[in-house]
């Protein structure tokens, strides 16, 4: 059996195994740590660093760091809290987010942070770049406007085989998600769906299914992001 | 207490926000006590004819004429609010922000489905009268210093209401998970 440690998060004493990392050891102690680029099951890569927490006094992400005997962590300060606001609003600020008009509104991770953290407009003017949309195949549909280069779909999708259908494409402000045209063309629906559930945002859709689910039942329209986490408790 | 002056306008919006305006239902009552619209669609008044101490936008900045009244709004009300997604970002009319206004002109005037056979002089709209477009459509903070800003499309009339009563009331606004949508 894995040995136990105990670490404290904003002066709450915690509990987990050695070697979890953070976020997950939160998780099991009915902490929210917000996360936007992490999967669970998935190595982390610590890119969006929305889960940012102060640990000993120095700032690090929480989905890449392992708890250990007596660390001591801050998640909800002031200036944490505002770090965070800040990075959710520079995404919207940096993408072309028309929440209105998106099939992922309601359900979508980004969105749903920026209601927990109150965001009423982003404090950074917003950019509208151009990026391009791809419906070539069958199966999903790809909006880079709405992209948040998270990498989930390349870290977590792969075929039968092994082989990655998602790769980045192009390099610094032009980078984007390019979808591997021969590989996804006779994915299964199965797979399909995966490519879209493990996407956070509304970049990778699944074609023919729209606006299946009506306001109101979607899954951030009763409760806040992580409030799953903190009921647990 | 003396009434709180409000004036509202439309620009580049599709009058949802103002519909939600109106969803406050029977609490458009407890607002009338509370306050006087000035110039604004729901009493057809067309020239601010006061000083207004809230000035409501919905939409975001297409023509000229939208900035017209725009600048109107800020020169003649003390507190301005963004209402909807539209005036904060400019909305699904800024869907057009990255193609050329030529090609937009191009394809509502000369090219499309309904119009390709209907104009034979291929008349782009060019009338004086005509407000002209912009380049593209501007969030209004990029025109005006905006005080506060209400999101949704429409923003829910809870929104609304809590945003009013507190700026009227000078309190501290509610903000209850259910209020902030951005659909
Ligand atoms: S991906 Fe999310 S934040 Fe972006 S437009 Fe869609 S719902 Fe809005
Ligand atoms: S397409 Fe979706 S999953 Fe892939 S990098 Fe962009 S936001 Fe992340
Ligand atoms: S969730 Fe940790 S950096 Fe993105």
């Amino acid at each position: 059996m894995a040995k136990i440690v105990t670490f404290s998060i904003d002066g709450q004493k915690c509990m987990a195994e050695e070697g979890q990392y953070l976020v997950d050891a939160a998780e099991t102690n009915g902490v929210y740590i917000p996360t936007l680029c992490n999967m669970t099951g998935v190595p982390p890569q610590g890119s969006c660093r929305v889960c940012s927490v102060k640990i000993n006094g120095k700032l690090t992400t929480a989905c890449t760091t392992k708890v250990s005997e007596g660390m001591e962590v801050i998640n909800e300060s002031e200036e944490i809290q505002d770090l965070r606001k800040a990075i959710i609003e520079l995404l919207f600020a940096e993408g072309n987010h028309f929440c209105p008009s998106c099939e992922q509104s309601g359900n979508c991770e980004l969105q749903a942070l920026a209601y927990r953290f109150q965001v009423l407009v982003p404090r950074f003017p917003y950019l509208f770049p151009e990026r391009d949309i791809e419906a070539s195949n069958p199966k999903l549909f790809k909006d880079h406007n709405r992209s948040i280069l998270c990498k989930r779909c390349i870290r977590a999708i792969t075929d039968e085989r092994g082989r990655r259908l998602f790769a980045f494409g192009k390099r610094g402000d032009r980078i984007g998600i390019s979808i591997d045209t021969k590989l996804a063309a006779n994915i299964s629906d199965e797979l399909a769906d995966r490519a879209a559930e493990v996407c956070p945002v509304g970049a990778i859709i699944r074609k023919g299914r729209g606006f299946a689910v009506p306001i109101g039942q979607r899954r951030y329209d009763g409760q806040p992001i992580g409030a799953d986490v903190e009921q647990a408790k | 207490m003396d009434k709180k002056i409000v004036a509202t306008t439309s620009l580049a919006g599709c009058f949802g926000c103002h519909m939600s305006v109106l969803d406050i239902d029977e609490r458009i009552l407890d607002l009338i006590e509370l306050v006087e619209f000035n110039k604004s669609p729901i009493d057809d008044i067309k020239t601010f004819t006061k000083h207004c101490d809230i000035g409501i936008v919905e939409g975001g900045c297409a023509t000229s004429e939208n900035v017209h009244v725009l600048k109107e709004f800020r020169k003649n009300c003390s507190t301005l609010i963004a209402l909807g997604e539209c005036a904060i970002m400019g909305g699904l009319p800024a869907l057009r922000n990255n193609i050329p206004i030529t090609e937009c002109l191009e394809e509502a005037y000369l090219n499309g489905l309904t119009t390709k056979d209907n104009n034979p002089d291929r008349i782009l709209p060019n009338d004086e009268e005509i407000p002209m477009m912009l380049d593209r459509v501007y969030p209004i903070r990029e025109l005006v210093k905006v005080d506060f800003f209400l999101p949704g499309c429409p923003p829910t009339a809870d929104l609304i209401w809590n945003a009013l009563t507190a700026l009227i009331l000078g309190k501290e606004m509610d903000l209850p998970y259910e209020v902030i949508r951005y659909d």
